[in-house]
């Protein structure tokens, strides 16, 4: 195992919300393959979308002050919602970068920049810091016959020059982590589709129609269900699919959890709207 | 797709495409139509007037036109389009600063689009982080006190979505506030007084 096993932790806003199912799941996961998280003191929301839509300023400053507090620590910075990953990479590279930027952040938020914590996303730590004969080594239910389709959505892998996965177009490390975890994995055409992200209050409609055109992809490709790095994807696929069938939607972590015979499973897989249950308990996985 | 109605010249303001690419860092010029963009937006079908033609309209200098279109405010930041670009151009970036300029020249946005952003702006400004239940409601509000048929748009899938999301208990009513307030107000400050010296620097030009 890499020695860089201790990170510091940005949950984000959903972690204890609507995205509560990832939050506990990527804790207690951590937690048994020994990679400490240590939450980030304070930590305030990183903008989101809004931030860069209405105001170019505050999409940098707010991300930034999350990697400001991160320095004291200088441990990379583990971040499971893509979209809070990609603010606080482009916070972070901002003040590397941009010296006059740096000299402000600094002086309005007393801190110095030493550049040594850096923004990552979970699953990249997960496939990168993890051998996976560690993992391999945990897993005590494997996900025999379960057929399972990875989404990674849209600002995971994009940009690709920001996000550098290994293929913007088809990447494979969340398709290789279910492979570990012994599910059977299924190929289609929907991997970074977009399911409308941010507009899911403000235009629920666009959304509905772009969900469920991602659900109808993975019935067609004869998947079981669809896995998730991004709370925003797995909250839009899981509410607004109207497809002939319902498709249950599951974060990778709570996959891992369930193929390392995690007892925690019971508190969250009940809160999916659509209930992955019926189907785990088929497979007997459950 | 031919270009259509987005080639239909008013008054040209040559600079403008100067002016996108000192704010966004992308240089349209390089477009040369190819539509790539077009073809891979998941919200085409929403906007107006396509990603492509949208360019092609900065490039001619079709200021107003573009900064009043429907489709800034579609645009759901994807990057697709900016993925696929033969000539590197990102037009999510561009997207927001079409929005950023479209608002400072008061035109009037999506209304839901933006009311949402602002909700969630204001969240961060009152308790440092995104709360969905006050958040929700200022967006509703907002909506019904700037265009009252708005509030109505969705609602039942809206409905739907609240509903399972309270049922599981997964919406906190008590918002959660961070310590160091003071540091986001500060931020804030230092973004209007930001946005208030570049509106000057653009009238004294």
């Amino acid at each position: 195992m890499s020695t860089r096993t201790r990170y510091t932790y940005y949950p984000g806003c959903t972690s204890e919300t609507t995205a509560i199912e990832f939050g506990r799941s990527t804790e207690i996961v951590c937690e048994a393959l020994g990679l400490e998280l240590n939450e980030l003191d304070d930590w305030n929301c990183c903008g989101a979308s809004s931030a860069h839509s209405l105001d170019h300023e505050l999409a940098l400053s707010l991300p930034g002050r999350n990697v400001a507090i991160a320095q004291e620590a200088g441990l990379d910075i583990v971040i499971p919602c893509p979209a809070c990953y990609q603010h606080c990479r482009d916070a972070d590279i901002k003040m590397r970068e941009d010296e006059a930027w740096r000299e402000k952040m600094e002086r309005l938020l007393k801190f110095r920049y030493e550049g040594e914590a850096r923004p990552r996303h979970l699953l990249e730590v997960m496939s990168r810091d993890l051998d996976e004969d560690v993992l391999g080594e945990k897993i005590t239910k494997p996900l025999e016959g379960l057929k399972v389709v990875s989404y990674y959505g849209c600002v995971l892998v994009r940009p690709p020059e920001l996000t550098g996965w290994d293929d913007p177009e088809h990447p494979m490390t969340m398709d290789r982590l279910m492979a570990v975890l012994g599910a059977e994995i299924v190929d289609w055409s929907y991997k970074v589709d977009c399911c409308g992200a941010s507009m899911t209050l403000s235009r629920g409609e666009i959304v509905k129609v772009l969900s469920t055109k991602i659900v109808e992809g993975a019935i067609d490709a004869g998947a079981d269900c669809i896995v998730s790095a991004c709370g925003m994807c797995e909250i839009n696929l899981d509410t607004r699919q109207a497809a002939e069938r319902d498709v249950p939607i599951f974060y990778f972590t709570e996959l891992m959890a369930l193929a390392m015979g995690l007892p925690q499973v019971d508190k969250w897989l009940g809160k999916h709207s659509v209930d992955p249950r019926p189907l785990l308990r088929e497979r007997g996985l459950l | 797709m031919a270009l259509g109605d987005a080639t239909l010249a008013v008054k040209a303001d040559v600079a403008f495409s100067d002016v996108v690419k000192e704010e966004s860092g992308e240089d349209i010029r390089s477009c040369y139509y190819c539509q790539k963009c077009t073809a891979g937006c998941p919200t085409a079908y929403m906007m107006d007037y396509k990603p492509a033609q949208l360019l092609r309209m900065i490039q001619l200098g079709q200021r107003e036109k573009v900064l009043a279109s429907r489709a800034i405010w579609m645009c759901v930041g994807c990057e697709a389009c900016g993925t696929r670009c033969p000539n590197e151009i990102r037009l999510a970036p561009v997207m927001d600063v079409l929005r950023q300029m479209a608002l400072e020249e008061e035109h009037k946005p999506d209304t839901a689009v933006y009311s949402l952003h602002r909700a969630f702006l204001d969240s961060i400004r009152m308790w440092g982080r995104m709360h969905e239940v006050t958040m929700l409601a200022e967006f509703k509000s907002r909506c019904l006190l700037t265009e009252y048929p708005v509030f109505f748009q969705g609602l039942i899938g809206d409905i739907k979505m609240a509903s399972d999301l309270v049922l599981n208990g997964k919406l906190s009513f008590v918002p959660d506030r961070i310590k160091r307030m003071d540091e986001i107000k500060a931020l804030y400050r230092e973004a209007a007084e930001v946005s208030s010296r570049e509106e000057e620097t653009e009238v004294s030009r």
